[in-house]
């Protein structure tokens, strides 16, 4: 693989919410590539019946129990929003349905 | 005290201001100033450029405010010591930007727990240090607010990517300071900078407050230019937190007296008994001579000192690299979704009538740089339907594979030595355009993070160019009384520790 088609880097980048220039596309293709054919060398690797880790969980984890406890303040949460309706209480965004 | 308040350990330091000798604002009042003298854009050869933000006034007023505390408070662990901290750790009303545009003006509403904790130890903060961006790097190049150099020679990377935070200890600009390692970010640069670089085990220490790269990966923990003022710094900050649910709940070791640890007494073979395994057939290729020269000596030191050197067999070991590469950046793709121009000081400008879409992609397009764009894009196309069981899946059972290459390395000896790196550090620059190459200098230090193993970095000499080279050791999980015992023992035992770069 030389280069991922510039139709799957679009579709990932839309997955990934990432607006790019075609230049980048370009070369995210190539490189998408390069690191993908060099990461496929664990295909020859036998991993039948063998788990996945997804987490090393060393220390038997603990629930916490289900008590209310303070959090952050609204005020404190909004405030590095680039909008945000004060006061309120809300994030500001476009419309989302049209 | 003997020497200049820049050279002093944090426990030279503590035990200055303790004893009256100086006092913490004279400690901060100094190091403000070399800072201010060596680490600027205008400084001789461009500056170190560790530090985004030092805010002197308030250094100088939490130093009057300990100062004022003395007789009440001077007992505590880090009484006075300035600690420079990585800026992907949040500090409350302390601008926190993890090197990126897209949290540019961003200021946290709350404080990471380490830093608390560190705090509440009686630690100041001094400042934030430059990393890659979102720490995503091994050079610190790919930050996006600044270049820093490595003190021992101004035309080359400090490691990455808490390259900053390295180069604050190397350089007499803190005693002590933080990074966070999620495939080497403290040790790699501790080692390309000639410092003490620890990652305790994974749960160790909270990671609440620490912007999320790797959540299965990352830790927090220190940079020294001991090892006994790691263990100060590592114990001050270890322990559950009700913040983070993945701490552990394990006793934290006492590692307040490495000399005193059982075994590592101050006898001439302080390590007999000590079985250390290094894996040999994982050194054959692609390690520079002058690495490869100071890691046999160093092994020749530690068996002088009483420990046993055995082969172990990590069979599974060359595939770190890819393992690793998928499973950070699918994690990193999810971590890094919040990052949308709602919540983070960052919004692109909308037309009218574009859509929250719009705003989430344009946004994202173009504040985030080049590595954390490639990065969320690998990780988005391996967790993606169809790619999914080949690459992820596959790669979280090769995780597997390699954590039982451990277990039974683990069932035969009590810590494992290789590099850190396997070259001492690159020109600024050479290996910008390759990000595989950059990718395969992290050989070494990335199976601590699959495996959630304790690993340190410590001083084991220098290139023939005056390039400092470290010895990386690993130990079992939750054992960093064993691992810090043994590098104490090594240093101890050596002269790399006590050597500073060409700054004065």
């Amino acid at each position: 693989m030389s280069a991922l088609s510039d139709r799957d880097v679009l579709r990932i980048a839309e997955l990934a919410r990432l607006a790019l220039s075609a230049e980048e596309r370009a070369r995210l293709g190539r490189e998408l590539a390069a690191i993908l054919t060099y990461v496929e060398q664990i295909g020859a690797i036998d991993t039948s019946g063998i788990e996945p880790t997804s987490q090393v969980q060393l220390d038997r984890p603990t629930l916490r129990p289900d008590e209310p406890t303070p959090s952050l303040a609204r005020e404190a949460a909004l405030r590095n929003a680039p909008d945000a309706v004060r006061g309120s209480g809300l994030f500001r965004v476009p419309k989302v349905i049209g | 005290m003997s020497g200049a308040i820049h050279q002093w350990t944090a426990r030279q330091t503590r035990q200055a201001i303790r004893g009256k000798e100086t006092s913490a604002t004279e400690i901060a009042q100094a190091l403000l100033a070399r800072i201010a003298r060596l680490d600027g854009r205008d400084a001789p050869g461009g500056g170190l450029g560790a530090f985004l933000h030092v805010d002197s006034a308030r250094v100088l007023a939490r130093a009057a405010a300990l100062d004022a505390e003395h007789a009440t408070a001077a007992d505590r662990p880090l009484f006075g010591v300035p600690v420079a901290v990585k800026d992907n750790l949040c500090t409350q009303d302390v601008p926190t930007t993890a090197a990126s545009r897209i949290l540019e003006r961003f200021v946290p509403p709350y404080t990471a727990t380490a830093v608390e904790r560190l705090e509440a130890a009686g630690a100041i903060v001094v400042g934030k240090t430059n990393c890659d961006e979102f720490a995503m790097g091994s050079s610190t190049e790919n930050s996006a607010l600044g270049v820093t150099r490595n003190p021992w020679a101004l035309d080359r990377i400090p490691g990455g990517s808490s390259g900053g935070s390295a180069v604050a200890v190397a350089a007499g600009l803190a005693p002590v300071s933080l990074g966070s390692d999620t495939g080497g970010s403290i040790r790699q640069p501790a080692s390309l900078c000639g410092v003490v670089g620890f990652k305790p085990t994974y749960g160790r220490v909270s990671r609440y407050g620490l912007l999320a790269f790797g959540s299965s990966l990352d830790q927090i923990g220190p940079f020294s230019r001991t090892v006994q003022d790691a263990a100060d710094l590592f114990a001050a900050m270890a322990g559950h937190d009700p913040a983070d649910a993945t701490t552990a709940h394990a006793a934290v070791p006492d590692v307040a007296a490495l000399d005193s640890v059982p075994g590592a007494g101050a006898s001439s073979t302080p390590l007999a008994g000590r079985r250390i395994g290094v894996p040999r057939a994982l050194l054959g290729s692609g390690v520079d001579g002058a690495v490869q020269a100071a890691i046999d000596a160093a092994l020749i030191v530690l068996e002088q000192l009483g420990a046993t050197i055995v082969d172990v067999a990590l069979p599974h070991a060359s595939a770190a690299i890819p393992v690793y590469y998928l499973v950070a950046t699918a994690e990193a793709s999810s971590n890094l979704a919040r990052y949308d121009g709602v919540r983070y000081t960052a919004r692109a400008k909308l037309a009218p009538g574009d859509d929250v879409a719009t705003l989430y992609e344009r946004t994202r397009g173009e504040h985030f740089g080049p590595e954390v764009k490639r990065r969320i894009m690998l990780g988005t196309y391996v967790l993606s339907a169809g790619y999914y069981e080949a690459y992820y899946l596959k790669a979280q059972q090769v995780r597997t594979l390699i954590r039982r290459d451990y277990d039974v390395a683990f069932a035969d000896v009590d810590a494992i030595a290789m590099p850190t790196c396997p070259t001492p550090a690159f020109r600024l620059g050479e290996r910008a355009d390759d990000p595989l190459q950059m990718y395969l200098a992290d050989v070494f230090t990335v199976s601590a993070n699959l495996t959630g193993l304790p690993a340190i970095s410590v001083p084991c000499g220098f290139s023939p160019d005056r390039l400092p080279i470290g010895l990386q050791l690993t130990g079992r999980p939750f054992d960093e009384a064993g691992v810090l015992s043994i590098a104490h023992a090594y240093e101890q035992a050596t002269p790399w520790h006590r050597e500073a770069p060409p700054l004065d």
